[in-house]
């Protein structure tokens, strides 16, 4: 399994917060996302959004590998300060 | 949440307000071997895009926030020759005047301390995962990352 993270707007246009996946083999973020959107389609157009990614809360690419056990965050472009 | 590591790193995250003069005393105290202390802090404007705006909602990433604003001081030890560094980043409701961010750093001179406060805060807005929801005319939207934030930050890179 691997829990998967969203924050602030997408948070909202998923309407959910947090879920959890379950993960055969090591996949990458993109991969995750491709599968979240097969499982809710409506999820389309808020995944084609611009978007940051963190594996383990580091910043990472979308092509990052991701293992089971690892926590997945996706959540946009970043506003503090 | 709150660190402090060897009393030369202060990372705050926090809804509470803070106070300057005390941030500044906590910078000062017992370190006389800095000459140079340089603040950045940062505040709710009243206005945005040419919008009246009334307050703000800042959202975070708990078990992030505190790892990456600790990776970004890092990077700032490495570069410049700096003493002591504290960040605070208020959470939650905030209103027009009110404190949002924090930055202090000392060094022996001015050079760096000046250098390293931009460094950090320039990193802190696009890499450490807070977001604004902005209040406008009874309407709340999620603000848009900067690209002149972006390229603020990637300007340090060597």
């Amino acid at each position: 399994m691997i829990k998967v993270l969203f924050f602030a707007a997408l948070r909202e246009q998923l309407g959910h917060e947090e879920i959890s996946i379950p993960l055969d083999s090591m996949t990458t973020i993109e991969q995750v996302i491709e599968s979240l959107i097969v499982q809710n389609p409506s999820w389309k157009t808020a995944f084609n959004q611009s978007l940051l990614c963190a594996v383990n809360q580091e910043m990472v690419n979308k092509k990052h590998a991701v293992n089971s056990g690892d926590e997945v965050a996706l959540f946009p472009p970043v506003t503090g300060g | 949440m709150q660190v402090i590591n060897n009393n030369t790193v202060k990372i705050a995250v926090q809804t509470a307000d803070f106070n300057l003069a005390d941030e500044v005393n906590l910078l000062e105290n017992n370190n006389d071997e800095d000459g140079a202390v340089a603040t950045f802090s940062g505040r709710v404007r009243n206005n945005n895009l040419g919008k009246s705006v009334s307050g703000l909602f800042l959202e975070h990433y708990p078990e992030m926030t505190e790892k990456s604003l600790k990776k970004i001081i890092e990077q700032a030890q490495q570069q410049w020759s700096i003493g002591r560094v504290t960040v605070i980043h208020r959470i939650g409701q905030l209103l027009v005047g009110e404190q949002i961010v924090f930055v202090g750093v000392t060094s022996k001179h001015r050079r760096d301390a000046f250098a390293a406060c931009e460094f950090i805060m320039d990193y802190l807005k696009v890499k450490a995962p807070f977001w604004k929801k902005e209040l406008s005319n009874g309407i709340e939207t999620w603000l848009d990352a900067k690209q002149s934030d972006e390229e603020k930050a990637q300007q340090w890179q060597p």
